[in-house]
């Protein structure tokens, strides 16, 4: 029995199930097919939510723990309840997963539990999640949003129990006494954050000579700096070739990146966090012949169609940053464009985040990919530790850092380290979408005693007239 | 509720505009339609219409100053008739209030929407600059000023466009008691200078000349003049025939049609044919689609439409320009013979002059004919020699033998 819809979304993760809602509103009839029991893909089950309800809880603990005393709190006998704290992340995941259901029945959204095969442009064939018959949709579109899955380490095999992906991170029975976090990205460094927070050793194993490569190197620095005080150990420029589990933990073997210098390292737990693939397995693309690039991602144009007619694909399985805010807005563009509007994804303004604390923030470029294109370019940084604000918070480990074109002070990048990183680079995304220029933010009246302030002020130092430093 | 008056989209790569005359002033009401300002643009004039009814409350641009596209040109009020104050004052354009019209054009811009959606950097460099905002060429999003757009016009040693116009519209001599005239160029007219220059800069351009014997067409035309007139709406008249001959031969010589883009050579599978019409203005092109496809009549009611619409500077944007070969007729004011120079990127420009009776020879006999001299403008870095003489005589044997049209030969 077939059926037909005007577009097939397969995936249900934040690139997924926004455009199925995105195609709804614009009068589409939709379906999103996910075969995870729940909707909201990695973001809502095991990545973005979780993790970030685990930060938030084990930032009170270590504020409760250290923190409390100067504000002329006198604790005394805390605890951790991690059994709890597993519980209440696991609320806010159910929480916002039925929360998405809702939406669907709301938009009038059709959710098919199931695992989807193409088996030929315009046509699907759906196995049900509850054993039933296979089911087949006719589509008109059909949207690739099947995300990506953690990359393997060769030599260190997860078993999500002693050697753990980003996944069993989040799940973790009790707080290991050493925990080796092997992959020095955003990934790596939250997960760690919340171990070492409640009471973890944490020791990161990288590859390259810093960490976090995407971002801004100076900034990257100062995060290393930060978390090195909070007790992290990093290892740079080490890779790790082997791993042996036993009762007692596991053995890593590490090597120079370089190759050379063996050494043993000793954990209770490993977490492998070096990254993401484009995940398409079962999906029969290659049947279909929709071309994957060299590093298995769907290969698409600038209007999300893959080499069949009537397929898209955007996400994490395509080409760009794997973000989830970055895989709804095409997914939104993406429906937009085949209901005939012309919206546009400005790529340059796409923020990105590590919620580790202080969060890292950033949009737009970095010193390096401007100075690699020859571009002439203004800095201007303002430190927390001169922001009222965060002194009024104890909280000054940071700063902001705005880069601007020397001829026409366009904004062309700001990066942030700092408390609620995060929120404010909403303003600078905001600002480079109009074309701001550093003068425009410095001129717009910033609330006082905000850390946003920080903001103004570095755009003020641009032009060499910040106030308060 | 008052309502800006925009310049509106001007057409692929044009972002300025100037303008050239307002067809109302301050305190004339206008309804949806009607036609208020005319801006002149490199390529062509045309005409902004009001988008509602009202009163003309505000001339933010005199004539002659420029605007980019999304600019404001006025502001048309709600009819009651109240023109806002420091405009009123501004309007005529005397000399003497010449200073006191900057600032009041710089300050009561609370007016200037373009203005308040541009930031705060903007804001300030336009007042210390004492710069019209409608005069900026804008890229920011929606039409809003960026800093680097109004840093750029301060670079290009802005005019700040008030003080320019002053002495009302450009075109009329400033210095009438002396023994010279000195008149602005147009924008047009300029940008037809650009384009001569370019052309004969960039292309190898020489000119090979052959002569038509335009008998055979003249009694053509005259066989059928009343009967096609009759069926068809429009005279018979030669253009159609050199039209259909530049094709027959432009299908045999296809260099001839194409155009160099850097180290390629394109041909063209199609013929977009360029007739060019002297205005008042000036000479534009308009260009007649697929001309190949369209009959004598198609060809004779497009080139006598685009000829009228021309001359009224009614021209839309598109129709000026793509075209891939060009005729241009210097016989209808008079010329015997002439080097026309090309129409870049083409590479080719077929050149039409007066018919004069001569006398030619004939079997041996001298016979007075009606003959007309050809010219064929070419770019020798794609077009060879051999290709541009053998393109004239066909074109040639084409007008001379017009059976020879219908037969593609």
């Amino acid at each position: 029995m077939s059926e037909s819809f005007d577009i097939v979304i397969i995936g249900g993760g934040p690139g997924g199930y926004v455009a199925a809602i995105r195609a709804a509103q614009l009068g589409m009839r939709a379906a999103c097919i996910e075969k995870g029991g729940t909707l909201g893909g990695t973001c809502l089950n095991i990545g973005c939510i979780p993790s970030k309800a685990l930060l938030q809880s084990s930032e009170k603990f270590e504020q409760a723990t250290h923190s409390f005393a100067a504000h002329g709190i006198k604790l005394s006998g805390v605890e951790l309840d991690l059994a709890a704290m597993m519980a209440r992340k696991d609320k806010v995941v159910g929480d916002l997963t039925k929360g998405v259901e809702f939406l669907f029945k709301k938009n009038k959204v059709e959710w098919i539990k199931g695992a989807a095969r193409i088996a030929a442009p315009g046509k699907i064939v759906v196995q049900p999640a509850d054993g039933a018959a296979p089911r087949e949709l006719e589509a008109k579109s059909i949207v690739i949003a099947t995300g990506s899955d953690s990359l393997e380490l060769p030599g260190v095999a997860i078993d999500e129990k002693q050697i753990v992906s980003s996944t069993g991170a989040l799940s973790l029975a009790k707080v290991p006494e050493h925990l080796v976090v092997v992959g020095g990205g955003y990934i790596g460094l939250e997960m760690g954050s919340v171990w070492r927070r409640l009471g973890a050793k944490v020791t990161v194993v990288e590859f390259l000579e810093r960490i976090t490569p995407n971002m801004d190197a100076e900034t990257g620095k100062m995060l290393q700096r930060v978390l090195t005080k909070a007790g992290f150990v990093f290892k740079l420029t080490t890779k790790v070739v082997g791993a042996k589990t036993s009762k007692a933990g596991v053995t890593l073997q590490l090597e120079n990146a370089a190759g050379g210098g063996a050494s043993e390292l000793k954990a209770d737990i490993v977490l492998v966090a070096i990254g993401r693939r484009p995940y398409t397995d079962g999906l029969g693309l290659q049947d279909v012949g929709v071309a994957l690039d060299n590093k298995q991602r769907v290969v698409v144009d600038s209007h999300y169609q893959t080499n069949i007619a009537g397929i898209y694909a955007i996400g994490d399985v395509i080409a760009g940053p794997m973000l989830a805010h970055k895989a709804e807005d095409e997914g939104t563009v993406l429906v937009e464009m085949l209901a005939g509007q012309k919206p546009h994804l400005n790529y340059d303004a796409v923020p990105a985040v590590i919620y580790t604390w202080p969060e890292v923030a950033s949009v737009g470029k970095t010193e390096d990919e401007l100075k690699d294109a020859g571009a002439a370019y203004k800095v201007g940084k303002f430190p927390f530790t001169a922001n009222s604000r965060a002194r009024t918070n104890a909280d000054t480990d940071g700063f902001v850092k705005i880069l601007a074109d020397a001829r026409t002070d366009r904004v062309l990048g700001v990066h942030i380290i700092g408390p609620d990183a995060g929120t404010m680079i909403a303003e600078a995304a905001l600002a480079m979408e109009y074309g701001a220029s550093s003068e425009d933010i410095a001129r717009t009246t910033h609330a006082h005693p905000t850390l946003n302030e920080a903001v103004k002020e570095a755009a003020l130092a641009v032009d060499g007239r910040a106030i308060h430093i | 509720m008052a309502t800006e008056i925009r310049v509106p989209a001007l057409g692929e790569s044009v972002t300025e505009a100037t303008v050239a005359k307002w067809l109302k002033k301050i305190g004339d009401s206008v309804a949806v339609d009607d036609p208020i300002v005319e801006l002149e643009t490199d390529k062509v004039t045309l005409e902004v219409n009001a988008t509602a009814s009202g009163t003309i409350t505000e001339i933010a641009v005199p004539e002659g100053g420029n605007v980019g596209v999304g600019g404001i040109l006025g502001v048309i009020g709600d009819g009651t008739g109240k023109p806002a104050q420091p405009a009123a004052k501004s309007a005529p354009e005397k000399v003497a209030p010449a200073p006191e019209k900057v600032a009041a054009v710089a300050k009561s811009s609370p007016a200037s929407p373009v203005l308040e959606r541009s930031g705060p950097a903007v804001r300030r460099l336009v007042e210390e600059n004492k710069l019209d905002p409608s005069a900026v060429a804008a890229s920011g999003k929606d039409g809003r000023l960026t800093k680097g757009d109004v840093l750029a016009q301060l670079d290009r040693g802005a005019a700040p466009a008030a003080p320019q116009p002053v002495p009302a519209s450009a075109k009329v001599p400033r210095l009438p008691d002396q023994r010279e005239q000195r008149v602005r160029m147009t924008r047009l007219r300029k940008r037809i200078a650009e384009r001569l220059k370019e052309a004969q800069n960039t292309a190898a351009m020489l000119t090979t000349f052959n002569e038509a014997d335009m008998s055979e067409v003249m009694a053509l035309r005259e066989r059928y003049r009343n009967s096609f007139e009759k069926k068809h709406g429009v005279r018979l008249g030669f253009m159609s025939f050199f039209v259909k001959a530049c094709i027959v031969a432009l299908k045999e010589l296809p260099a001839a049609n194409g155009e160099i883009d850097s180290d390629d050579i394109v041909y063209k599978n199609y013929y977009d044919i360029g007739v060019a019409v002297g205005t008042a203005q000036g000479l534009v092109v308009p260009v007649l689609r697929d001309a190949d496809a369209r009959s004598f009549a198609d060809i004779e009611k497009a080139i006598a439409d685009l000829g009228k619409r021309a001359r009224d500077g009614k021209l839309g944007l598109d129709e000026l320009s793509g075209g891939t070969f060009t005729i241009t007729n210097g016989g209808v004011y008079g010329s015997l013979m002439s080097t026309p120079i090309l129409n870049p990127p083409q590479s080719a420009i077929l050149g039409m002059h007066k018919i004069d009776k001569r006398p030619v020879v004939v079997d041996d006999k001298i016979e007075i004919r009606p003959m007309m001299y050809l010219a064929l403008s070419y770019d020798h870095r794609i077009v060879d020699g051999r290709e541009a003489v053998t393109f004239l005589v066909r074109v040639k044997e084409c007008i001379e033998d017009p059976q020879r049209i219908l037969l593609d030969m």
